[in-house]
């Protein structure tokens, strides 16, 4: 199961990454397409490096992938990284399938 | 089906269910009001759970504890942060030690519950949104000692059976 799978190191990335609003934010916009460094840091109201740093974090959860193109990094998404986050919350939507039928079972007695 | 929808956003690490229950709006606010039924649900057969406290008013706490296949103890706590019956209940759900104290470090979730009336049926719409990944992969641990379809499937046929009140 994925619990197994998923390291305790990689989930903790993982969840660290997606606590922060800007970076969720640099996720959807690089799911549509890829984007420079600069071009992303001219959408929030903070430096360049702190971008460069949110970046670095989105990197190591394996939620993007950055490479250098002549003077340019350029982020696009990583798209195992963000199954791996959808396929955690498929596990859990079981759990309230099992539940639902459960509460179901209980009104069906009256 | 019971479970008529789902919605997960993964980037937001919020869970949706949306379930549609073949009775009153008041009886399926019972299931979380009465302890002794919640405890019926709450724990897959696997992991029963047992709720030792249970104050049902806004700020008042819920204790249980969850019992797996080899006799081991999980406990739980919730927080009960709003409470409009029979139509809307939040609280926070975390994990605790063996004395039933919270353990912060292992993270909550929040969960926001809604009941309305669709005719003579009611649909419940759950949201759940977790702030650490421990509490997940815990919640996950115990949850999937189940087999995923086994209580599937069973649903349309206790429902089709008689039904007292």
């Amino acid at each position: 199961m994925v619990v197994d799978e998923l390291r305790d190191a990689e989930l903790d990335r993982l969840f660290q990454a997606f606590a922060d609003a800007t970076r969720r934010d640099i996720v959807t916009r690089v799911t549509a397409g890829e984007y420079s460094v600069s071009r992303l840091a001219e959408h929030y109201a903070m430096s360049f490096a702190a971008v460069q740093k949110h970046v670095a974090v989105l990197e190591r959860a394996s939620l993007v992938t950055k490479e250098k193109r002549g003077r340019e990094q350029i982020v696009r998404a990583h798209h195992d990284g963000l199954q791996r986050a959808r396929r955690l919350l498929d596990e859990y939507e079981s759990i309230w399938r099992q539940r639902a039928d459960r509460i179901a079972d209980i009104l069906a007695e009256g | 089906m019971t479970v008529i929808s789902s919605h997960k956003d993964a980037k937001a690490l919020s869970f949706t269910v949306v379930a549609e229950f073949d009775a009153g709006v008041e009886r399926v606010w019972q299931v979380w009001e009465d302890p002794r039924q919640l405890e019926r649900w709450w724990g897959p057969p696997t992991w029963p759970a047992t709720f030792d406290s249970h104050e049902f008013v806004s700020g008042g706490k819920a204790s249980y504890f969850m019992t797996g296949p080899g006799g081991e103890k999980s406990r739980g706590w919730w927080r009960f942060t709003a409470i409009e019956a029979p139509h809307r209940l939040e609280f926070d759900d975390g994990f605790a030690d063996e004395n039933g104290d919270p353990i912060p470090t292992m993270g909550t979730s929040h969960a926001v519950m809604r009941l309305e009336a669709i005719d003579n049926r009611t649909r419940m719409t759950m949201v759940s949104t977790f702030d650490s990944a421990e509490a997940l992969e815990k919640v996950l641990a115990m949850g999937m000692e189940e087999g995923m379809k086994q209580a599937l499937g069973q649903i349309d046929a206790i429902l089709a059976g008689s039904k007292v009140g």
